[in-house]
């Protein structure tokens, strides 16, 4: 159903035991289908946030709820089936010596039949593209299908809300497309709900229709990706630098000219407009 | 013209368990200059890096066919220990690089000098200068672990300057950082850059790299696809792409513009250059 809010961050306020608080009143909602960007330095309370979603940490004042469910009560099962989290780094997450076994694991553990997880592993496996590894070890692997390979190892246990903590993290270029692609066909074609907390703007320009901003345990922006990369006061403030093509928009509106593009694709149709001589 | 600081000459590179990781590789890099090596995780990119300072081969083994000689000493007949001050590599991870023995700032980047019985008075200047040269005067006495990703990458730099290379080797050096400190570590490269230091970075990230390198070397499965300046090698726009590397948004937008509206604008490799042209092609320079 479209305008469903499946995510409720209310007033949230939380103290890590080094007496360090991480967020100081984080209020938001996120709606069924949404692809959402989660930007901000180290520091500033994006993970902190992000492992509050699937009820890793629970709220120190203020409430998350999971499609109405509180994760200060309901038991974490039931948040995990509904939120899945990919870590930064693949190796604290891996553990199974063998693909199949590894993306087997979690829906073997929800006490699905074997004919019930050997369809999911498959599934799951053909979307991340990983089919013909099913018998590799994990650590054999190279950096980004080992990413890959986390992706597809929540996606067996068939989250409705999926979270990923900085998944381009020492990507190159190509792993950087292929994670790309993967989010927007999540969120296209599989209906889920995906939550990137990433530092690549570039990533963000080509990926997420909205993006918050977070800084020192707050909420500085959030709006369209296309507001918020032309919020350059802010941006500058947070240190953040806007994807380079927005960057060159921005500059050309100050002169006069104009353009709001993301992305090289989005500059190309628009230049074209303007360039298109009489 | 004074002899380049490094020769790579057709070198030829397999580790124990993997051929052919370097095939042919054959560039200069001249006093003062910075290169930039860019290509696909799996590229050979850090193996390139590990043999400009003895690593490959002295400690990987393997079988290793060309030459190189970094500051006119061949690496196959000096050790590990005696390029260790003619070349400073700085790792991608910072925790790789800094000892975890120190306890202040100050101690990790005398660290080095110690180990090589630099004179204590000799030690304190050049301490002070490194930390100075990387932008962390004020927290010497600081714990390494104290710091944030940018700083302890800073440090981790200024634990190699302590020791005077001849050349400056960095290993995705910004790949770990948030944006705060990827600009951090590029002022401190940019800055190293203008004050004449020779410098080899491998990075992913173009964009930075096109602001201050004088020439680009494109390794893709062991073997040289480009090499030029870094106008010549990140305006190939298409070779770029066809090995999984993304050339400057600026520049793919303006090659694709040229291409498809039949244009001749000169193709930027900069946010400003890029700002220039475009200005004056629409007429609101």
């Amino acid at each position: 159903m479209a305008g469903e809010v499946v995510i409720k961050v209310e007033d949230v306020w939380f103290q890590y035991p080094t007496g360090v608080w991480a967020l100081r009143g984080v209020s938001m909602e996120v709606t069924r289908g949404e692809l959402i960007a989660i930007i901000g330095q180290n520091g500033g309370g994006k993970t902190t946030l992000a492992k509050h979603l699937n009820g890793l940490l629970k709220p120190t004042k203020g409430r998350v709820l999971i499609e109405g469910l509180d994760t200060r009560t309901a038991p974490q099962y039931e948040i995990t089936k509904r939120v899945g989290y990919v870590f930064q780094n693949p190796s604290h997450q891996i553990f199974e010596s063998t693909v199949w076994d590894e993306v087997a694991f979690g829906p073997r553990n929800l006490g699905l039949s074997q004919e019930e997880v050997e369809k999911r592993v498959k599934w799951a496996l053909s979307l991340v593209g990983l089919e013909g590894y099913e018998k590799s070890h994990p650590y054999d692997l190279d950096y980004g299908k080992m990413k890959l390979l986390t992706v597809a190892a929540v996606l067996s246990m068939k989250p409705e809300i999926l979270v990923l903590d900085e998944p381009t993290t020492g990507q190159d270029h190509r792993g950087r497309h292929i994670l790309a692609a993967l989010c927007k066909k999540l969120n296209e074609e599989q209906g889920m709900t995906v939550i990137v907390i990433t530092h690549d703007m570039r990533f963000v320009a080509e990926v997420a229709e909205r993006t918050i901003l977070m800084a020192d345990g707050k909420i500085l922006l959030d709006g369209l990706t296309r507001q918020v990369m032309t919020a350059m006061g802010i941006l500058r403030k947070a240190a953040i630098k806007p994807p380079q093509i927005a960057a060159l928009s921005n500059m050309l509106n100050n002169a006069g000219v104009k353009i709001n593009a993301l992305t090289v694709r989005e500059a190309v149709e628009q230049f074209r407009r303007v360039l298109k001589k009489p | 013209m004074a002899e380049p600081v490094v020769i790579v000459d057709h070198l030829t590179y397999s580790y124990p368990a993997t051929p052919n990781v370097l095939v042919d590789v054959t560039f200069q890099v001249q006093k003062g200059e910075v290169l930039g090596i860019i290509g696909p995780n799996g590229a050979g990119k850090s193996t390139l890096c590990k043999a400009l300072n003895g690593l490959v081969p002295h400690f990987y083994g393997g079988r290793i066919g060309g030459r190189v000689i970094v500051a006119g000493m061949d690496t196959m007949e000096h050790s590990v220990a005696e390029l260790s001050t003619k070349v400073g590599l700085v790792f991608q991870d910072p925790e790789d690089q800094l000892s975890g023995l120190a306890l202040t700032v100050y101690e990790e980047v005398a660290f080095g000098l110690m180990m090589l019985g630099v004179p204590k008075e000799e030690i304190d200047h050049r301490v002070r200068e490194a930390i100075k040269k990387v932008g962390l005067e004020g927290l010497e006495q600081r714990s390494p672990f104290e710091l944030s990703g940018g700083q302890q990458q800073r440090l981790a730099i200024a634990t190699v300057l302590a020791l005077k290379p001849e050349v400056l080797v960095l290993d995705e050096p910004t790949a770990q950082l948030d944006p705060i400190g990827k600009f951090e570590v590029f002022s401190v490269i940019t800055k190293l850059a203008e004050e004449g230091s020779t410098i080899v970075v491998v990075e992913h990230e173009i964009e930075e790299l096109a602001t201050f390198t004088d020439n680009i070397l494109l390794l893709d499965q062991g073997r040289v696809k480009a090499y030029g300046s870094a106008r010549e090698v990140l305006t190939m726009v298409e070779k770029l792409k066809s090995v999984g590397v993304d050339p400057p948004s600026v520049t793919e937008l303006t090659h694709i513009l040229n291409k498809e509206l039949g244009l001749n604008l000169e193709e930027p490799i900069t946010l400003e250059e890029a700002f220039k042209i475009y200005s004056e092609v629409l007429g609101v320079a």
